[in-house]
């Protein structure tokens, strides 16, 4: 049945749903909902998790870290700022191949300090060996934290769920949740082979010297690139059990017969479907999956196409990240810059940027 | 690749510290202290760098390092897990004194205020040894680093103090040359129901500059010169357990390192001045039983 909901509070519903035994969070706008969230649900005991009120977002994950090396699930979210802080933990979180969730509810970065949504925290996350969720509405957003534990666990790669901070964190609207039941069917109890345990000793986190590092790289690299399957069976998987899903897992696509095709991450997708449904010359390829990128996904379905790619982020000196990967696969590039800080992107501005490409102001 | 190391005969190795390292024979106290049903967490320094070469390892317990500066994090994240899980396991935090005095605080004091049941373990040698001896919070006042090659200006930060104003934790100094002190706190703090500190002082060859075999005998002056006080605060009351009636100078201590050989009769006087008044303030928390 559906239920209306603020989409904070359906991704902390799903992480409940997710049985994590470790929360570990620090308040930072606007992810704050979520971790708030989740406190009541561990304060009424619906949720039974540790939660741990850390000095920092590096704390978070670290203490994360300590506990999923324990062999349990743990969740966090951060955002901006905070993502910024933790970002030495990024790599040896998925470095020590731990599965964590994560959820960031996209802002800007300082400076000038802003609390308004743009992609610049995640994006800046994006070599960290993170599979990198990018989410369009408040049910996508807690259909993928369930999704994400799934994956995570089975890649033993680590997961942020991105979602685009106020425009969607703070959103209302109606979502269709799980039971407890169904979700247990999904995603069965977390029992990892490499663990702390006195009973079956093992160090984790050695020094590799030059003989070893890159066979670790390796590994993980190649594990980002099997994961492209697994996003792709579990939601299928998610499909058969819920009757829902996002397109392949990795990309979705919206009106693909037209010539001009948007290309473009998260709620800005719901802006863009509007404009192709007024106007058919358009159409939309939604990346859901940012890392890793679903390079042989897109090859086939870009062919003389008119690539529009919207980034809510630049690359100083260069284009928005989303516009330099594609430009990889594709000649026919225009890069737009749109929504830094919490610009609104409108319908019309979308169309006016369209034919040329740039920073939409 | 292997992401865990199991401790199984084939991956064991013995540490590769430098001859005569302090760290190295605190560690071996440390182990005999919490036995078997431990968790160490590692914080980057020395005793993680020599003791987990890939693919080796030199622990026989559960092991993992994550970074420098967030040891107590870990350590909090580990004893939240066990919780869970329903498992008594003791949970042991060991850094450095950059790990702990600088970079780590700020984690450490978060760790201690949050009340996790956990022992937290400083080697203190006095310099960041790990990367070729810089400056800490924790060195000595006058001793050279390579970051201070003409002598350091600052009195090191009074730790023990400072974690202890954070209430409900047990804090201790210890010496690896008194190994039943030592133990007895490190057992002291697993079983408190909180948070236990424990600062070692480790002499470190290459980082102070003395010949390899004198390590025990410098760490014994330091006692006997009261450069290092062992003391315990237990309810924040401070209870003094290694006091020599009549201290040695601390001039016999300094001449014992090459980082301080560069002193003066005046400076060596002013580190006298500082030890006694340390000792004082000391002395007087513990005689008036004034809570931290």
């Amino acid at each position: 049945m559906k239920k209306i909901q603020e989409c904070s509070k359906a991704v902390a519903e799903a992480v409940k749903l997710c049985r994590p035994k470790v929360i570990a969070a620090y308040p930072i706008t606007p992810q704050t909902h979520i971790v708030e969230a989740l406190a009541d649900l561990v304060g009424n005991k619906e949720l039974d998790a540790e939660y741990i009120n850390v000095e920092s977002e590096h704390s978070a994950l670290s203490a994360c870290v300590g506990a999923q090396a324990t062999g349990i699930r743990t969740f966090t979210a951060t955002c901006s700022q905070g993502l910024a802080l933790m970002h030495e933990i990024l790599f040896v979180a998925s470095g020590l191949r731990l599965p964590i969730v994560m959820a960031v509810a996209n802002r800007a970065l300082s400076a000038p300090i802003s609390i308004w949504n743009d992609h610049s925290d995640s994006i800046a996350a994006r070599d960290s060996g993170w599979i990198q969720l990018y989410v369009e509405s408040s049910q996508e957003a807690f259909d993928t934290i369930i999704q994400a534990y799934k994956i995570a666990e089975k890649c033993l790669l680590p997961v942020m769920v991105c979602l685009d901070g106020y425009i969607l964190s703070h959103l209302y609207e109606p979502i269709d949740n799980l039971t407890q039941q169904e979700v247990n069917k999904f995603l069965p109890e977390y029992n990892p082979k490499i663990k702390l345990d006195p009973k079956n000793p093992m160090t984790i986190g050695a020094i590799a010297d030059p003989n070893y590092y890159m066979e670790f790289k390796k590994e993980q690299h190649d594990a980002m690139l099997n994961s492209i399957k697994v996003i792709e069976q579990v939601n299928d998987g998610f499909k058969k059990e819920f009757k829902r899903s996002y397109g392949n897992g990795l990309i979705e696509t919206y009106n693909i017969k037209a010539k001009k095709l948007f290309v473009a991450m998260g709620s800005v997708c719901g802006t863009i479907k509007e404009l192709v449904d007024r106007n058919k010359e358009y159409g939309l390829i939604k990346i859901k999956c940012f890392r890793p990128f679903p390079e042989e996904e897109l090859k086939k379905i870009i062919k003389n196409k008119e690539l529009i790619v919207v980034d809510k982020d630049i690359s100083f000196g260069n284009e928005g990240a989303l516009a330099i990967e594609i430009k990889t696969i594709s000649g026919d590039v225009k890069g737009v810059i749109a929504g830094l800080g919490g610009r609104d992107i409108t319908i019309d501005g979308l169309k006016k940027i369209a034919e040329k490409g740039g920073w939409l102001l | 690749m292997m992401i865990g190391i199991p401790a199984k005969k084939e991956n064991l190795t013995s540490y590769r510290a430098c001859i005569g390292c302090g760290e190295a024979i605190a560690l071996g106290h440390i182990l005999k202290a919490v036995g078997e049903n431990t968790i160490i967490v590692g914080a980057t320094g020395c005793a993680e760098v020599f003791s987990t070469p890939y693919p080796k390892t030199a622990w026989k317990v559960p092991y993992i390092h994550v970074a420098f500066e967030n040891a107590a994090a870990v350590a909090s994240g580990i004893e939240a897990a066990l919780k869970k899980l329903n498992r008594k396991v003791n949970v042991v935090a060991i850094a450095g004194d950059g790990g702990t005095f600088d970079i780590g605080l700020q984690a450490l004091s978060g760790a201690v205020e949050r009340g996790h049941d956990f022992c937290y373990i400083c080697l203190e040698n006095g310099a960041y040894m790990n990367t070729g001896i810089q400056r800490s919070g924790a060195t000595p006042k006058y001793a050279t680093t390579t970051t201070t090659p003409t002598g350091n200006l600052k009195w090191k930060k009074p730790m023990p103090l400072i974690i202890a104003a954070h209430q409900n934790v047990y804090v201790a100094t210890a010496n690896i040359a008194y190994s039943e002190d030592l133990i007895t706190k490190i057992k002291k703090g697993l079983e408190f129901k909180g948070p236990a500190y424990i600062q070692i002082f480790c002499p470190c060859v290459p980082g102070w500059g003395y010949p390899f075999n004198k390590t025990m005998e410098i760490a014994k002056l330091a006692v006997e010169s009261r450069v290092n006080v062992l003391y315990e605060i237990e309810d924040s009351i401070v209870t003094i357990n290694q006091s020599p009636p009549n201290p040695r100078p601390v001039k016999e201590y300094l001449k014992t390192q090459g980082r301080f050989k560069h002193l003066n009769e005046n400076e060596i006087k002013e580190v006298q001045e500082h030890i006694n008044s340390e000792f004082k303030k000391l002395k007087i928390l513990e005689e008036n039983k004034i809570k931290i």
